[in-house]
């Protein structure tokens, strides 16, 4: 059984082909990694994936189960995390409640006990908090468990959605970006945080830009362009196959530097 | 039979006509901002209620108007000015709050410049009804929709065919990329504030002699306007315009021949109907979120 | 124990029931009473108006309509039926209840200005109704409302009205907190932040955003009850549109996303206009001003501005960013 498997998928946005014809299948307990270049349809594919949009043709399966037509909270239900290229934090809200929000389907989120305070929310409450500072632990906020979000400076709400994303004991995470507008420093503790996930089992799906990152990081890569699936392979294969390399990294870029943007 | 369907349509036209200048005066602020100025219907009332004072204070009646629109548009300034600028990065809630509170406060201001009774402008050009196939129809109406048609026309000209009006609309599209090409976005949301209140201005100079104004009926007429424009598609010239008349002719027609106790629930009804439907309206474009 | 003081939750409930608890000792004479029953009853149906605008992110201008539904079906069914008021007060509040909920779909799915005017459309056609339906309602010119009969006792009186509104609103607070310090709670809040967000994060956002709908529609319909008994009198021009506007701003003025700034908009919004008829005649050019600087100088509101000032200053530790 894959973990997640795409078969035809497309997505058209009034004449224009976002996503054609896309077939792949990722299976459990690797990091994937997507590139492509600008307006390859990388971000259109995880919104495809998370239920924000729906398919023009084609299916997508999550754990040989048929997507189609479910919404992102139920896909969610079903094991699937995801952050996003332009930040979606809660900045009504502190830090630690962000990553509580990620926790809500394991939580007791029943409302008639919430309500009339039965059913011992206080101390279940209470356990929220540290499961949440714990997934904040584990990404490297432990300086921001008291702040709000809006306090925050950029890298660490990058992480912080990775918590947040986290919290749902999730099979499988889509990680848009989270290396964009970071530093090398933080990029680097990006890639060892990917790592740190990975080893506790959940499948991680990564769309970057940043080359030095994904090719150390990545167990297999998916090349996109226009849409379509350009090639796909471990980073050596990638590296080698004539066409990525005519499309996308151009000649001599063989992995040892980051793309221009 | 006919004579019957004819004189409700006339009105129905004739009042369809001030809904779509009120409606075309959201759009253009709208376009510009993103801002809905709950005050518009204020305009209306404003320019009726203006040349109702100046020609009591003996001015002419062509200058009355002219000074009317002019106190108008001044106010318009000002509101954008003093009370939407400041608050431009807020929330759509504090934004409407805001319009809401001005359009409040410009009531309260006229109750107590002028007052709270009941005016009436003499009609233009003679009270003798016209006869059209048995009914009825005032000159003051062909007034109505032929200034609202002159004025329509005019801004079709601006946005269309003039680089101001199509500097203008690309805010609309865009404000950022309409920024980085030069366009003085401050400029533009003054100058939307501007002909929303000269377009209002004009509804209600044209609508006084037919109908009563007093200082409060700008209040369902900008309401209803607003409905207009959300019929016709939120930021359509055009859209509104069609919005003003089918629902003028509907509320007309629905009080001819349905009942005209209820004939102001008609325009809600609408309302509900095509934001539950087809919230963006006849005209309007569906958008996509980006995330 | 300082510890449960500290607590927002406790602790400003606490100052809430000792502060209605005060007050009678610092009212001279009914008419002050009269104004205290008002500006409780205003307070019960912003505490639910918070949930939905100030938590949950969404906006109604049009809760006077529900406000009404609630205080013309007590008022119809103890006039003109003979009805127990607890009994047509429930009915109201569940028939108001479906309506909301049947309503909240369709509504929510919109956003901004456009869920602005479906509400503020339904609370028009509302009163239009209530208006024009006079042989049932009495029409324009209203119609009278029998008492309150609790326990077999009729409610007579501000006094013992300022008791019964005032635990009313504290219930209403209580259940208010605890919903907002909960996992619901903060599905609300998320919703709000980004409902994108929330949604990937495994919440039915359109499920959050019915429910809170729905219980602020239910909270106004009974606070509109309990206004048709205490003033043995009901007119359309109670739960206009005006009425509306007035909800909304009490809500915005004290705090978004805080209770105890529901109560307080809701408190200094009564009283307000008593003031005013000092002005008389400038009364809806300053309500107009108010509106238009607090929502350009302090958007947030009275309570979280304030409490923001003072975090800065004094530093104390609050728990999340409630009040």
């Amino acid at each position: 059984m894959s973990l997640l498997r795409v078969e035809n998928l497309s997505k058209e946005f009034g004449g224009v082909h976002a996503i054609a014809d896309l077939n792949f299948t990722f299976n459990v307990g690797t990091i994937h990694s997507i590139i492509g270049p600008n307006g390859a349809g990388k971000t259109t594919l995880f919104n495809l994936i998370s239920g924000i949009y729906t398919p023009t043709t084609g299916r997508v399966f999550l754990e040989d189960r048929d997507a189609h037509g479910l919404a992102p909270f139920e896909l969610a239900a079903m094991g699937l995390s995801r952050t996003f290229q332009n930040l979606q934090i809660f900045f009504n809200m502190t830090a630690l409640e962000n990553v509580m929000v990620g926790l809500h389907m394991r939580l007791d989120s029943r409302f008639w006990p919430a309500l009339l305070r039965i059913g011992g929310i206080g101390k279940k409450e209470q356990e929220a908090r540290e499961q949440a500072a714990e997934l904040m632990r584990f990404v490297g906020l432990e300086a921001y468990l008291d702040t709000d979000a809006d306090a925050m400076p950029f890298g660490a709400l990058k992480r912080l959605e990775i918590a947040r994303a986290l919290a749902s004991e999730p099979k499988i995470i889509l990680l848009d970006e989270p290396a964009a507008g970071l530093n090398t420093t933080e990029t680097e503790e990006i890639d060892e945080l990917i790592r740190k996930i990975s080893e506790t089992g959940v499948t991680v799906v990564l769309v970057e830009h940043d080359m030095r990152l994904v090719m150390g990081v990545s167990d297999h890569i998916l090349v996109l362009d226009n849409g379509r699936k350009l090639g796909e392979g471990t980073a050596t294969d990638i590296q080698s196959d004539p066409n990525v390399i005519q499309a996308y990294l151009g000649a001599g870029h063989l992995g040892n530097g980051d793309a221009d943007d | 039979m006919f004579s019957e369907f004819l004189q409700f349509l006339i009105s129905g036209v004739t009042v369809g006509a001030t809904y779509a200048l009120v409606a075309l005066g959201f759009s253009i602020i709208y376009n510009s901002s993103n801002v809905i100025n709950f005050a518009q219907g204020e305009f209306v009332m404003l320019g009726g209620m203006s040349t109702v004072f100046l020609l009591s204070a003996g001015f002419p009646l062509p200058l009355a108007i002219l000074c009317a629109i002019a106190i108008t548009v001044v106010i318009g300034l000002l509101l954008e000015k003093l009370a939407i600028e400041p608050a431009r990065e807020g929330s759509v809630v504090t934004l409407i709050i805001i319009t809401i509170g001005a359009s409040i406060f410009l009531r309260g201001a006229t109750q107590i410049a002028i007052d709270k009774e009941f005016h009436s402008l003499p009609a233009f050009s003679g009270e003798e009804p016209i006869m059209i196939g048995g009914a009825s129809m005032l000159p003051q109406s062909l007034w109505i929709v032929g200034g609202a048609f002159v004025m329509v026309l005019l801004m079709w000209f601006f946005f269309d065919h003039m680089k101001l009006g199509k500097a203008m609309l690309a805010m609309s599209y865009n404000r950022l990329a309409a920024r980085l090409v030069g366009i003085n976005v401050r400029m533009v949301l003054t100058l939307s504030f501007v002909q929303a209140a000269l377009l209002g201005a004009i509804g209600g100079i044209l609508v006084a002699p037919m109908s009563v104004t007093y200082y409060e009926v700008g209040i369902m007429l900008g309401l209803k306007g607003f409905c207009a424009a959300i019929l016709g598609g939120l930021g359509r010239g055009w859209g509104a315009v069609l919005g003003g008349l089918i629902v003028g002719v509907a509320e007309a027609m629905g009080a001819g021949y349905i009942s005209s106790d209820y004939k102001d629930a008609i325009a809600f009804i609408i309302i509900l109907l095509v934001l539950f439907f087809m919230p963006s309206g006849l005209l309007g474009k569906r958008s996509t979120e980006r995330v | 124990m300082t510890g449960k003081l500290m607590n927002p939750r406790s602790g400003g409930l606490l100052a809430l029931a000792a502060f209605i608890v005060a007050v009678p000792f610092l009212l001279p004479n009914e008419f002050y009473f009269d104004v205290a029953v008002r500006a409780g009853i205003n307070a019960i149906v912003c505490v639910g108006l918070n949930l939905l605008i100030g938590y949950a992110g969404q906006i109604s201008l049009g809760h006077a309509g529900f406000l009404g539904l609630g205080a013309y079906t007590s008022a119809i069914l103890t006039a003109n039926y003979g009805w127990h008021p607890l009994a047509a007060m429930a009915l109201g509040a569940t028939l108001v209840g479906v309506l909301a909920f049947a309503v909240a779909r369709p509504i929510l799915r919109l956003k901004g200005h456009y869920l602005a005017m479906a509400t503020l459309g339904l609370g028009i056609i509302i009163s239009i109704v209530v208006n024009n339906e006079a042989d049932v309602t009495g029409g324009p010119d209203g119609m009278m409302v029998p008492p309150l009969v609790v326990f077999g006792f009729e409610v007579y009186g501000e006094k013992i009205w300022y008791w019964l509104v005032g635990a009313g609103l504290l219930v209403s607070v209580w259940l208010a907190l605890n919903i907002i310090f909960s996992p619901v709670g903060r599905a609300l809040r998320s919703v709000h932040g980004s409902e994108v967000a929330a949604e990937v994060s495994g919440i039915d956002t359109a499920r959050y955003k019915v429910m809170v709908f729905v219980i602020s529609a239910i909270l106004a319909s009974a606070a509109g009850s309990f206004a048709a008994h205490y003033s043995g009198f009901i007119t359309p021009s109670d739960v206009s549109f005006f009425k509306s506007i007035e909800l909304v701003t009490m809500v915005v003025l004290g705090g978004m996303a805080s209770i105890f700034g529901a109560v307080v908009g809701a408190v200094i919004l009564t009283i307000l206009p008593e003031l005013l008829t000092w002005f008389s005649e400038y009364e809806h050019m300053i309500f107009g001003l108010i509106l238009m600087l607090t929502m350009i100088f302090m958007p947030k509101g009275l309570i979280p501005t304030l409490s923001v000032k003072m975090r800065i200053q004094g530093g104390a530790r609050v728990e999340g960013k409630q009040s």
